[in-house]
């Protein structure tokens, strides 16, 4: 089943209004309201026409980038009927309503809903229920309309509807519709009896498809708006409501719904967002994700209850859904750490961090395979799943190595009385270290096959690096290393790297 | 009181400790069950009221200068005999914490959770957050600033499940806290070969050596300027930690309290 919609401008205003666009440099009717199209106004006629036609006119500029984002809008809108909604072209939105009608009465029950609480948005629409995305396009577009706005047809009604509407309603591109007129092809039914192999080669096999998907001799997928959820609870409210309690109260029972659904069939959830539909049409959403499955309605209902305040209730919300964009089966993955501690508590305390401070702000260290000191560890998301398998037996414990290190090893200062040997005293950060004891050097060399990050990264000895550990007069213990091998022509390039306890 | 006075000397430790169980439960409803995390030095457990750390409390360790690397080495000892209590969580700003390094020292780098915060607002919130699950080990933080108001939030998050909260501290960072112990923590030289003799400076590292004080605690009776003040030497570079008996040891131990920790 789908429907196709029309929305056009807010029309209570006496006059007739019209936007108006530059196009090569003509002024040019963009969209009329019904009472301009009323008086012979069409899009696409010069504004020099339609002033001669109609003198009293109420010009409005015509915003491209606006109209699409309230289409936008309104297609996340219609999410109040059907999950799958997607934007078509500039003036259109289609809804995929197959299997919501048990939701409603009838097919015509939707619709008609639809039209009327469009109109109670400032949009005309025109809605029409077809078999086919194409049969339900021209219908709505070029079929005459009852006084309701909506057109319904039965399956076995769609080759007889569309045999009178113009060819442009098979989505043809202008240049092929006026060729197609050209040859006197005007209506669609012109071409039920036509053989396809002489419109090949001329139109492309654009006509032939067209026309099959029209009628449904084949397929057309609608790619949706927002993608498919299979998982989905709402709910209508009788009053608006606008506090963060109510908000709160709904979204509990909500929560409560779908994760009963969610424990029958064994599924925890991943990623869930909750969306409040406002009584202006607009859509208000929240997120949240976890680091493992759940169906605990306290945990994920604590998780979201926390975004609450992010959501504007404007005039109040009429509708509240709840969805789980992302399941999985429970227990599937296991955290990295022992899964008998984070079964109870501390997984929802991971999520809660995560939900607040980002996923990327929750972190855990992983052994990365690296001889380089700053590449041999990484701080990767408690929620990334990827590292599990690199467990505490693969650290490498076999050498010294500071319980701190900088990402980025700072330049210092030093004083070595022979170049080969550790500093006798240095400048950290201006404050001056003089060295007591010293251990070292252990050579690491770059790996030569990474991109070298440090310095002026060129070929030969300056991936080599020498540390040594020293210990000030304090007690204080510091990881220094020289970049490259000593030369007579240059002085070495020392840096401190990290720090021991 | 006046029972206290008719019991005989040896029971008086009891009733102390009857006396210190019932204070405990006066000051909070999760303190009592909370039980005590030992530190691992025997010396300085020996001083502390509770015999250790007392869990269900805010504990802050002060560094000295720019010298946070002493504190928290102290701190990650501390972690040793803890981490198999549950994970640890760990907020701080700069996730510089080395795994290689801490996994040298015992310490398995998969125990720790590190929460990255840019302020202290978001970082006193996650710590808030540790501190009322029970399941953790530990709840560490390293805020720029600590006042009173932020850590009595702390304490009493601690008190309700029983967690330990420790905060590292910059010196300057000081006003008074509502943490039940604060502990000074700085590098100290380490020790030469052979006592008295200078040694060359590239005979290599001695064993690590660090001064620990005792500045604040409560329950327990100061002596002198403070509670105790302890040198604390490395006896091995990974495992072992031994508390230095020659000098600043007020609690009287004659012979070096070894722990095997982790």
């Amino acid at each position: 089943m789908h429907r196709r919609q029309r929305s056009g401008k807010p029309a209570d205003e006496p006059l007739p209004l019209v936007t108006v666009a530059d196009i090569a440099g003509r002024r040019v009717l963009a969209a009329v309201d019904p009472a301009a199209a009323l008086l012979g106004l069409a899009p696409g006629m010069s504004l020099a026409d339609a002033r001669a036609r109609l003198p009293e006119l109420r010009l409005v500029d015509a915003d491209p980038a606006g109209d699409a984002k309230a289409l936008a809008a309104f297609s996340d809108w219609c999410g109040r009927f059907t999950p799958w909604t997607s934007v078509d072209g500039t003036d259109g939105v289609w809804l995929d309503i197959t299997g919501c009608v048990p939701l409603v009465e009838s097919e015509t029950a939707l619709a008609l809903d639809l039209v009327a609480r469009a109109a109670g948005l400032g949009f005309t629409a025109r809605a029409a229920v077809a078999d086919t995305p194409g049969a339900a396009w021209a219908v709505a577009r070029y079929a005459a309309m009852p006084a309701s706005g909506v057109r319904i047809l039965a399956g076995h009604q769609t080759r007889a509807a569309l045999a009178p509407l113009p060819v442009a309603g098979l989505r043809l591109p202008a240049e092929i519709v006026q060729d197609l007129k050209r040859l006197g092809l005007k209506q669609i039914g012109d071409l039920y009896g036509m053989a396809r192999a002489p419109l090949a080669p001329r139109f492309g096999e654009a006509v032939a498809r067209r026309l099959d998907q029209a009628l449904g001799l084949l397929e057309e997928p609608i790619s949706p708006r927002q993608p498919v959820v299979p998982r989905l609870v709402r709910r209508v409210l009788a009053e608006p409501i606008s506090t963060p309690e109510a908000i709160g109260i709904g979204l509990e029972q909500l929560m409560a719904l779908l994760c009963r659904q969610l424990e029958e069939e064994g599924l925890g959830v991943r990623q869930l967002e909750f969306a409040c539909f406002r009584v202006d049409g607009r859509v208000e959403r929240i997120a949240i994700g976890t680091s493992r499955p759940s169906h605990a309605p306290g945990h994920l209902g604590r998780l979201l209850a926390e975004k609450i305040c992010e959501i504007a209730p404007g005039f109040g919300i009429e509708l509240l859904q709840l969805r789980a964009l992302a399941v999985e089966p429970l227990a599937a993955q296991q955290l990295g750490l022992d899964a008998k501690e984070t079964d109870g508590t501390v997984a929802p305390l991971v999520d809660r961090l995560a939900n607040r401070l980002g996923a990327r702000n929750v972190l855990r260290l992983v052994p990365e395979n690296s001889h380089l000191p700053e590449q041999a560890a990484r701080a990767v998301s408690v929620l990334d799943g990827r590292h599990d398998a690199k467990r505490s037996q693969d650290w490498p414990v076999d050498r010294p190595r500071p319980i701190r290190l900088l990402a980025i090893p700072d330049p210092i200062e030093v004083m070595a009385p022979v170049p080969d040997d550790p500093p006798l005293m240095f400048r950290w950060r201006r404050v001056p270290h003089r060295v007591r004891r010293a251990e070292g050097p252990e050579r690491i060399a770059l790996e030569w096959w990474r991109e070298q990050k440090i310095g002026e990264s060129g070929a030969g000895t300056d991936g080599i690096r020498d540390y040594y550990r020293v210990e000030d007069e304090a007690g204080r213990r510091f990881w220094l290393y020289r970049r490259g091998l000593y030369r007579p022509e240059t002085p070495p390039a020392w840096f401190l790297h990290g720090f021991f306890a | 009181m006046a029972t206290l006075v008719e019991l005989g000397a040896g029971k008086k430790d009891v009733a102390l400790a009857a006396l210190r169980a019932t204070l405990r439960r006066l000051e909070g409803p999760g303190r009592a069950a909370a039980g005590v995390a030992p530190t691992g030095f025997a010396a300085i457990d020996r001083v502390l009221p509770d015999g250790g750390l007392a869990r269900g409390a805010l504990h802050e360790i002060v560094g000295e200068g720019a010298d946070r690397a002493a504190a928290c080495g102290f701190v990650i000892r501390l972690l040793l005999g803890l981490a198999a209590r549950g994970p640890v969580l760990w907020c701080l700003a700069d996730p510089e914490l080395y795994g290689p390094g801490l996994a040298r020292l015992g310490l398995a780098p998969d125990r720790l959770i590190l929460a990255r915060t840019r302020k202290d607002m978001d970082l006193l919130w996650a710590m808030e957050e540790g501190l009322k699950t029970p399941g953790l080990a530990a709840v560490l933080g390293e805020p720029y600033k600590l006042d009173l108001t932020a850590s009595r939030r702390l304490q009493l998050a601690a008190e309700s499940v029983g967690g330990l909260g420790l905060v590292l501290r910059q010196p300057d960072g000081g006003k008074a806290t509502a943490a039940v112990t604060r502990w000074r923590v700085a590098s100290a030289p380490s020790a030469a070969p052979v006592p008295g003799a200078e040694t060359p400076r590239d005979f290599g590292l001695m064993r690590g050596r660090w001064r620990v004080s005792l500045e604040r605690c409560r329950g327990a009776t100061p002596t002198g300027d403070g509670y105790g003040s302890w040198l604390v030497e490395e006896h091995d570079a990974t495992r072992v930690v031994a508390v230095a008996a020659e000098l600043g040891d007020r609690s009287g131990a004659s012979a070096p309290a070894i722990r095997q920790a982790g």
